[in-house]
């Protein structure tokens, strides 16, 4: 029997909603086979269950907890998960919480030598960076699968096995109750780090696991220090390693410090020691105010992920199918964008309207986007902790350079998570004219939100299905199943709409239904649009297959 | 690397072998490491070659134990 522990009572900031266990067909024996089964309700299980809804499928979650995520987890938010979230209707109580921010600093001891500076661009309907509170985020979720009954989340149901065969997958679900068997076509592995389900079919992540340990200390304290990411390498509060502070909503500071070669992580972690830590950067800092520690927990950085994020009638999404370091913003990020590519392909492979290659599609585009954060999180790490004596000493050397010269402080930029193009993507279309545009978003960029004449944004119009965007087209029609947006010179009366695509009246955009390009041209060409649908959905000569 | 009219002439060299030993000495064995790290990331960025940059790496890689000469 499966019996979850209560939330925690205690948070500084917030009240966990106890969930209540519901009793499934299943326990009285009934055996239905579900479209989707989601294993794990974390933020990946939830948007997907909210994207698959967006496209006609109501998923089953099946999550351990009775609560939604406690602890020092994801914090910021980039620009495109804003975007996704505002998809899925959730982006309301999200900006009223959370804070945004567009600078950083990061020290050399107490000298500034990089400052981070992401502008807001008044095109955008979001800004660059948010910070929220993980549990802010799933309660959100929670709340909108709720209002509209958009998915069936069982809570207290663990899954603890699984397996497939050429129709359904099949899962062993304990909950306090009893244990079940729950019967889906298909199955989302969104069940964290230390997933079952990738146990259950003996799949391995490979790739590499940094040097460096890292605690993070979530605590409550007013500070008048501004909503910025402060890194400092080498200060007197953490010598020879970094320390790191970023603001939160209700008054919470992320303090995110690494632990030495010389140090018991397991000793590091006892309050008294955190607090003793905590409070000497805070005095070094000059922070007097008086503070109280919510949370602390230890990381380290991976860069590990599964080979091929398919397994059959199982896909692997977030933290499941791989796990990145969360420097730069990457980890929750990344498995927002995984949710965000899967949801439209897998509704539409199980409503039968694409081939079952669309489901390979997911793999090929995300695996690659994971391999980018790879290396540019690489970068950064070798930076935070250099992985040997040369890499030790090229980083003192740009430190010591970058007190005087601003160019070698560019060498301790955090590099922010930025969305990744499927340039290489086997869906982008094969007759379009993307080599003669010379700017706008290429065939497998996420679109660029932009303000309409109306003070409405692009990204407010953009429909669940493909989306063909129309610059001055005067022939009209859609090919079917795409809804088309006009886009007029007479309502873009200084012309930033047409060159922020680099459009001329007769240009169109093919927007897939996740908002990345299909493909473009530079004339409205009705035949392209439709051959290029069909290679969007799959449906090539090997037909369709539900 | 290749481009002999940027290349010191020999009293120029002579002149910067010079202020090389004395700036590693300056240094001390501690900081010497650091200070040359330092040296090559300026010198580098003022190149604005990066394959010479890498030529360069490679080539002073070379007969590094010279105890076998």
């Amino acid at each position: 029997m499966h019996q979850p522990a209560p939330p925690r009572s205690d948070s500084l900031y917030f009240t966990y909603e106890d969930f209540p266990f519901v009793w499934p067909p299943e326990l009285d024996g009934a055996q239905p086979v579900h479209d989707v089964a989601i294993v794990g309700g974390g933020p990946v299980g939830l948007v997907t269950a909210l994207e698959l809804a967006r496209h006609g499928i109501r998923a089953v979650v099946l999550e351990p907890k009775r609560s939604v995520s406690e602890g020092s987890r994801a914090l910021a938010f980039s620009r495109r998960s804003q975007e996704i979230l505002h998809g899925l209707g959730v982006s309301g109580p999200i900006t009223g919480k959370a804070l945004a921010w567009t600078h950083g600093r990061s020290f050399y001891r107490d000298t500034v030598i990089f400052r981070l500076e992401m502008p807001r661009s008044e095109e955008e309907r979001f800004g660059p960076m948010i910070n929220l509170q993980q549990c802010y985020l799933e309660q959100f979720l929670v709340d909108r699968v709720r209002a509209d009954g958009l998915a069936e989340i069982r809570w207290r149901s663990k899954v603890t096995g699984a397996v497939q065969d050429a129709e359904k997958v099949t899962l062993t679900v304990d909950t306090p109750e009893g244990a079940y068997t729950l019967a889906a076509r298909t199955v989302v592995a969104a069940d964290g780090a230390r997933s079952v389900m990738r146990s259950a079919f003996g799949l391995r992540m490979n790739g590499e696991s940094h040097e460096g340990t890292y605690l993070i200390a979530d605590i409550k304290i007013d500070s008048a220090l501004p909503t910025e990411r402060h890194a400092w390498f080498d200060p007197p509060s953490n010598p020879g390693a970094t320390m790191l502070m970023h603001k939160q909503p209700d008054g919470l500071w992320r303090v995110d410090y690494q632990l030495r070669e010389d140090q018991d992580p397991e000793v590091e972690l006892r309050e008294e020691r955190v607090r003793d830590r905590v409070q000497s950067h805070l005095d070094w800092i000059g922070e007097p105010a008086p503070w109280e520690l919510e949370m602390s927990s230890l990381y380290k950085a991976h860069c590990i992920c599964l080979d091929d994020y398919r397994h059959g009638r199982v896909l692997f999404a977030g933290d499941a199918a791989h796990l990145v370091p969360i420097f730069g913003v990457r980890g929750l990020n990344s498995g927002i964008a995984d949710a965000n590519n899967l949801g439209w392909k897998l509704a539409a492979y199980l409503k039968g309207e694409a081939g079952e290659a669309l489901l390979d599609s997911y793999s090929a585009e995300r695996r690659p986007a994971t391999l980018e954060i790879f290396r540019q999180a690489s970068k950064s790490t070798a930076f935070m902790t250099p992985p040997s004596r040369g890499h030790g000493l090229m980083r003192d050397a740009a430190l010591s350079l970058a007190l005087r010269y601003a160019w070698a402080g560019h060498l301790a930029n955090p590099r922010q998570s930025q969305p990744y193009d499927y340039a290489n993507s086997p869906l982008n279309a094969e007759a379009d004219d993307d080599a003669a545009f010379t700017t706008g978003p290429r065939a497998g960029a996420p679109l660029l939100d932009a303000r309409l004449a109306d003070g409405g944004h692009l990204i407010d119009h953009i429909a669940a299905g493909p989306t063909l965007l129309c610059f001055e087209v005067s022939e009209g029609g859609a090919p079917p199943g795409c809804v088309r947006i006009d886009l007029r010179r007479a309502a873009d009366p200084d012309g930033r709409l047409f060159r922020h695509y680099g459009a001329e009246p007769g240009c169109c955009y093919l927007l897939r239904p996740d908002g990345h390009v299909a493909g473009r041209w530079r004339v409205y060409d009705p035949g392209a649009i439709k051959a290029a649908l069909d290679r969007l959905f799959a449906r090539g000569e090997a037909g369709t297959e539900a | 690397m290749t481009d002999a009219s940027k290349e010191l002439s020999f009293e120029e060299l002579e002149r910067i072998y010079g202020l090389l030993a004395e700036g590693i000495d300056a240094a001390g064995p501690e900081r010497e490491a650091l200070f040359l790290s330092k040296l090559a990331l300026i010198l580098a960025r003022r190149t604005g070659d990066p394959d010479a940059v890498a030529a360069a790496i490679e080539a002073a890689r070379q007969d590094l134990d010279l105890s076998s000469i």
